[in-house]
């Protein structure tokens, strides 16, 4: 009844106790914010995650060489994830051989096949100026299967790779850092530092830089100490780090006609047929859309673990809200014994405290909602993907807030509704 | 017609226990329409318990009390919330206004329990607040009014529904003489001019001695209920 009324009884009384009410609604409006900012920043790390990984295409299929007996999926899952697991000998790993093989019994089904070698990191030096670099060592289709977008020049060839040359393919950020006056790069020789060697290289085109890792971990792009990659030829590469020219792993990339889960069981049918008298390792393949819902599923289970959080944040809020009404009930007990005197029935007084209850968890959910916006758009920005909160989200945020209001508002409000007008009215 | 017949009242606390106390014995009185009757008693009389019969904050333990026409000695908590709510208008010692609403708002109050519009209730309160004579505070806060308005905008409250019986209890109590002089006024001029049926609770003889009836309280019986002859009185009578 006299919902109109209530409500406006209820802010004169949040008018009245302004730093108590604001104290209240403190354990609101820190959950709710928590929640609108953290969903906020959890959708902007899956889309640029997802988006990254999409990048690199779904069409992608991740082979690489197993432990017997679990790996697997999740094997490959912490491959991608940057992990290690039991290491493989030199015998126990995919060849050159084998892949040629695999290239040209599939020769309509397969786009490319990218392989890699880590080199070490190190420095490129110029004199005084230096750029932080993560040499690598890959073929030329690793250009394809990686999504490495070209600036200038071209990718390593596979000419560089037969002929072992001491070419490079670096990245933006090291030509701004060696070359700040605006030299071309291309042809430009550079000497990396690496380990306790220094190596020469030519520079033979110049990619742009682009990072799975959010810039406050360090991998902004226009961040200069980045670390960055600079692709040499494979076969350059592990002459250098002395590595084995067999592979641990490797990506194939399919022609877009190609059906990628049943692909994968093919190529991962035809690299065990060289496993078969392996006692301890096979070969495994994770198709790239499997990784990208993987990753979606990992992100939903964050989500749920902080809106569990958040949850507890609330009711830890709504309790906060129950307890000053309960002493609001108490300090106006009289209030109370009046109203009933003139003839309030118990529900009028049930409906006031109520409609108090909500109208404080109300408003603390609206600012909450800034205070989520607010963080929202701050982590967001910093992750390079702002986000703003859906209408949805803060639709049910309030409205969350206010069944709070309502649930933790009814005791206080049945306890004043029940109260003797006559013990209410002698009440000091 | 009387407003209201009380007839054989009785009301116990803690039955049945071993302190139960036996407050009000065998009440039997009435009070007629237009009255200005007092009632009187020392403190453990049972003056409150009695008050809180007639304002039907409370239910015999058994009798009968009909007051305008209805027998409210057995009705439901909700029934008799409408009760106060319509034929009765509470003044308390202690003024009780809403110290957050304004003076206008305070005496809405009861037509907003009672379910008139919002225009409704602004334009009686506001007649109400110029039968008192405080127009000009009907947007002050109890706080800032003095003891003598409060108490004047709590009359105005409780004559907001025209209820059957105005129920003071001490109204005075809290008032420097001047001020509960004023009030007295108040009370006189709602009888006379408008026709009001007043119940005065109070301990004070020279108040009681202003009104038409007085009944006296002794430990839970009425042991009189004459009308005033006083001098008092009559000095009041003669100077209408």
């Amino acid at each position: 009844m006299h919902l109109w009324e209530n409500i406006q009884l209820a802010l004169e009384g949040l008018r009245a106790n302004k730093m108590r009410s604001l104290l209240t609604m403190l354990g609101i409006i820190i959950g709710i914010g928590a929640v609108i900012g953290i969903v906020t920043v959890g959708d902007s790390m899956t889309a640029a995650v997802t988006g990254e990984m999409a990048g690199l295409g779904v069409s992608n299929i991740t082979v690489r060489v197993d432990p017997r007996g679990g790996g697997g999926t999740m094997g490959a899952m912490t491959d991608v994830m940057g992990g290690s697991q039991a290491i493989p000998q030199e015998h126990d790993l995919i060849t050159n051989e084998m892949i040629e093989r695999f290239v040209e019994f599939y020769p309509n089904e397969i786009r490319a096949v990218g392989l890699q070698s880590p080199a070490g990191i190190g420095q490129v030096e110029s004199g005084r100026l230096s750029s932080n670099i993560n040499l690598m060592g890959v073929n030329a289709g690793y250009g394809i299967t990686g999504g490495v977008n070209m600036l200038d020049g071209s990718f390593i060839g596979d000419g560089d790779v037969a002929s072992r040359r001491f070419v490079a393919v670096v990245s933006d950020i090291m030509v701004a850092n060696i070359f700040p006056d605006g030299t071309n790069p291309l042809n430009q020789e550079i000497r990396v530092a690496i380990g306790n060697r220094i190596e020469t290289f030519i520079v033979m085109g110049v990619f742009e830089h682009t990072t799975l890792l959010p810039p406050f971990v360090g991998g902004n792009a226009v961040n200069p100490n980045a670390r960055t990659n600079l692709y040499i030829p494979i076969s350059t590469a592990n002459f250098i780090s002395g590595n084995s020219n067999a592979h641990q792993n490797f990506t194939v990339m399919v022609q877009p006609h190609v059906n990628v889960s049943e692909f994968t069981s093919t190529t991962t049918r035809f690299f065990n047929s060289f496993y078969n008298d392996n006692p301890r390792f096979r070969v495994g393949g994770l198709p790239m859309d499997r990784v990208l819902s993987i990753t979606e599923t990992v992100m939903d289970t964050i989500s749920i673990a902080v809106a569990v959080i958040a949850g507890i944040s609330l009711i830890v809020g709504g309790v906060g809200v129950m307890n000053i009404m309960l002493v609001s009930v108490t300090e106006r007990t009289r209030e109370i014994g009046t109203r009933k005197a003139l003839g309030a029935r118990n529900s009028s007084i049930r409906a006031q405290f109520i409609v108090e209850a909500v109208i404080i968890c109300a408003i603390g959910g609206i600012l909450g909602v800034g205070l989520g916006f607010g963080l929202g758009y701050i982590g967001s920005t910093l992750l390079g993907q702002p986000t703003m909160p859906t209408v949805f989200i803060i639709v049910v945020a309030v409205l969350f807030s206010m069944i709070i209001g309502l649930f933790f508002g009814y005791y206080p409000a049945n306890k004043a509704a029940k109260l003797d007008p006559i013990e209410a009215l002698r009440y000091e | 017609m009387p407003v209201i017949k009380m007839q054989n009242i009785n009301k116990k606390f803690y039955i049945g226990l071993p302190n139960e106390l036996h407050i009000l014995k065998d009440i039997s009185f009435s009070v007629d329409e237009g009255e200005f009757v007092s009632i009187i008693g020392p403190s453990g009389s049972g003056k409150s318990t009695l008050m809180n019969l007639i304002g039907a904050l409370d239910v015999p333990t058994t009798g009968s009390y009909v007051l305008d026409g209805v027998d409210v000695s057995t009705l439901s908590d909700n029934k008799l919330s409408d009760i106060r709510n319509q034929k009765i208008g509470f003044i308390f010692q202690t003024f009780n206004l809403i110290p957050r609403s304004t003076a206008l708002r305070n005496v809405e109050l009861p037509m907003l329990y009672g379910g008139l519009t919002a225009a409704e209730r602004n334009k009686r309160a506001k007649e109400l607040l110029q039968i008192v004579e405080m127009s000009d505070r009907g947007t002050h806060r109890p706080s800032e009014l003095s003891g003598g308005q409060k108490q004047r905008v709590a009359i105005a409250r409780a004559m907001a529904n025209d209820p059957a019986i105005l129920l003071a209890d001490e109204p005075t109590g809290a008032l420097d003489s001047t001020t509960g002089r004023l009030v007295m006024d108040i009370f006189h001029n709602l009888h006379k001019k408008h026709n009001k049926t007043i119940i005065l609770i109070t301990h004070n003889q020279n108040l009681a001695a202003e009104t038409q009836r007085i009944i006296t309280l002794h430990d839970g019986e009425i042991i009189s209920n004459k009308r005033n002859q006083s001098k008092k009185r009559q000095k009041l009578v003669k100077g209408d």
